[in-house]
């Protein structure tokens, strides 16, 4: 079972980020980044996949910084074989630039499985796994939350509103992970040794400008203070007038 | 869900450490934060080490880390290895003394004393956590002065006879080896302590459980009694000689310790700034009164000093430059600023401050075992004080 699996760096969500003096982007000064939580779930399912056939090869490919190897490194510590850098100092605003890059890269490469995360934490965009199959002309199911592999096909579920929805697809497709595919392990100690002396192959990217531009950052508008409107039951009343006059939620 | 541990880091320290060294800390502070923080406080209460742990500590490679991977450890440098005590003490100092004891104090021996045979025996055994090991060197009335152990071990034609008594053994009733430390000639003979790896289901070997701690409750400190305990001659750690054998170990493990200390104290203050931000007194955060941002201030600045001192004696310790006392200064130092800070951050807490829900207390008690195990305050003053002026002033 050959896989690939492309992650992407991420600022923690933890970390306060500051938008930087052009307005545009982050100040990335004092932020602290991680591989994307759902690329770990991508990860995890490639190594599980990978030691249930008994034999394969786990291949993490990002498009990103120089600082990007130490997020490849992340899941060589975790147990992937090795790490493919398409280097560049811009990620595109356009995730169909970033797509085309990957897409190049992974192609006729053997892949059975080619995984993303369902989307990475800082744009939100949904896109890039789609986009790639799309692009390879594979089959693609997103944000699934269990899969099994045999006999040269797939299953996967997605739990969509109300319900799960069971897909079948056939090898190779491309797959991106939901929240609760499985439960990453952490990069033990010995991993995180070992994975200095993995292949770590880094390569310039060849990227399109692509059709978006970010014009401009901005932080979500503060929050106003809150009001207290009384004590007790007679509060629930005046609460009552409030929401329905002044909020118009009711 | 209480947000993640983010660390405490005023003098960007990350940024002197290599990309190795900050993954090791923050898959070990993931670890604390997932499995440690969610049951140490009833652990706590209750009196009990969480032992359920142990095989995960053991999966990710926490004990014996900076020994070398022929071993089954995961060839860590000094540095790495104070990162994972830090953030094994940012849960719990009886959870960091659990992995001191195995690391520095059973597995360093075993590597440093111990035959070929020895190492290969015991030592992927105990990296892997299926063997637990436990260090017998103080006794009842030997504490601070172990070169007076009456503990004794008496030549055989088949092996050894060991006789004597142990006390306050972090692991004791758990561990399945001990290394007992003791004199093969006259009572008066220091250069003839050596040290023995005695299973503990030996026949005279007993241990029990000391109770009524109201400090490291989450750890298991017991006492060991050693009846004409048999073993076999290859229970002897060759290489050991003299009472230097078994300090080297303890200054293994102090130097886990500074290191440790700073995680309890990074705890502290993380637990003091948040309840300083958001608690309302006289109707403001009490974040913003002088006094508690005195105390705060005082934090952050002591342990600032105290990550800069551990970061450059890992460094030293990696170049093979350390010296004992300077591992004696950093233990002194960061334990003794980690009870204090641990201390103000239990008064800006106000009532809340002394429940087992908030930290500062449980670490706060912690500390005054740390403070006084290990050497204890003073024995490390009295170390520097003979560094500097040549004068022993022991006795």
């Amino acid at each position: 079972m050959k896989i690939a699996v492309c992650i992407k760096r991420v600022p923690d969500s933890e970390t306060r980020v500051k938008i930087a003096s052009d307005g545009k982007s982050l100040d990335e000064a004092g932020v602290k980044f991680i591989l994307n939580p759902y690329d770990e779930f991508a990860v995890e399912e490639a190594l599980r996949r990978k030691e249930q056939a008994g034999a394969g090869e786990v291949v993490i490919v990002t498009v990103g910084s120089a600082a990007a190897q130490e997020t490849i490194r992340t899941a060589l510590a975790m147990g992937a074989d090795r790490g493919i850098l398409l280097q560049t100092d811009k990620i595109p605003a356009d995730g169909l630039e970033v797509a085309r890059a990957l897409a190049a890269e992974v192609k006729d490469s053997g892949y059975d499985l080619i995984l993303f995360g369902k989307m990475a934490i800082d744009d939100y965009n949904h896109q890039v796994g789609p986009m790639v199959a799309e692009l390879l002309d594979l089959p693609c199911v997103t944000a699934i939350a269990h899969l099994e592999i045999g006999g040269g096909k797939g299953t996967a579920e997605r739990e969509i509103e109300g319900g799960v929805e069971l897909v079948e697809f056939p090898l190779p497709a491309v797959l991106t992970a939901d929240k609760g595919l499985n439960e990453p392990r952490y990069p033990a100690l010995k991993g995180i040794m070992a994975a200095k002396k993995k292949p770590l192959q880094v390569k310039p990217a060849t990227l399109g400008a692509g059709g978006l531009e970010v014009l401009a950052l901005t932080p979500p508008p503060q929050r106003k203070e809150g009001r207290v409107v009384g004590e007790g039951p007679a509060a629930v009343l005046e609460l009552l007038r409030l929401l329905r006059e002044e909020a118009k939620v009711l | 869900m209480p947000p993640k541990f983010q660390g405490v880091d005023f003098y960007d320290v990350d940024g002197v450490l290599s990309e190795e060294e900050r993954a090791v800390r923050d898959t070990v502070r993931a670890w604390v934060d997932d499995n440690l923080m969610p049951v140490i406080a009833e652990h706590y209460v209750a009196g009990k080490f969480p032992r359920q742990l142990v095989p995960q500590m053991a999966e990710l490679g926490l004990f014996g880390a900076n020994l070398p991977e022929e071993y089954g450890c995961a060839g860590l440098n000094n540095v790495a290895y104070g990162l994972i005590m830090q953030e094994l003490e940012r849960g719990d100092s009886g959870v960091r003394s659990f992995a001191s004891v195995q690391g520095a104090l059973v597995m360093y021996p075993i590597h440093a004393f111990g035959s070929d045979e020895q190492k290969r025996h015991w030592l992927p055994k105990m990296a892997s956590g299926e063997v637990i090991g436990c260090f017998g060197l103080t006794e009842p009335d030997y504490g601070s002065n172990p070169a007076a152990m009456i503990t004794v071990a008496k030549e055989t034609k088949g092996g050894w006879i060991l006789n004597g008594a142990k006390m306050w053994i972090t692991n004791g009733s758990t561990a399945q080896a001990a290394i007992i430390w003791a004199k093969t000639g006259q009572p008066d003979d220091v250069e003839s302590i050596r040290g023995f790896i005695v299973p503990t289901d030996t026949k005279g070997f007993s241990a029990k459980d000391q109770k009524g701690k109201l400090s490291l409750r989450a750890s298991d400190t017991s006492e060991l009694v050693l009846q004409d305990v048999c073993v076999a001659k290859d229970a002897l750690l060759p290489k050991s000689g003299g009472l230097k054998s078994p300090l080297m170990c303890l200054t293994q493990a102090r130097y886990g310790i500074a290191w440790g200390a700073v995680g309890a104290a990074m705890a502290c203050y993380d637990e003091a700034v948040s309840y300083a931000k958001t608690r309302v007194m006289f109707g403001k955060p009490i974040g913003g009164f002088q006094l508690q941002q005195a105390r705060l201030a005082e934090m952050l600045t002591e342990i600032t000093k105290a990550q800069l001192l551990c970061l450059q004696l890992g460094r030293l310790k990696d170049q093979g430059k350390v010296t004992p006392q300077q591992v004696s200064l950093a233990k002194r130092n960061n334990v003794s600023m980690a009870t204090d800070i641990a201390r103000e951050a239990r008064r800006l807490l106000g009532a809340n401050g002394i429940l087992a829900e908030y930290q500062a207390m449980r670490h706060l008690a912690n500390l005054e075992s740390v403070y006084t195990y290990e050497g204890t305050h003073d024995i490390h003053t009295l170390i520097l004080g003979q560094e500097i002026t040549g004068v022993n002033a022991f006795n």
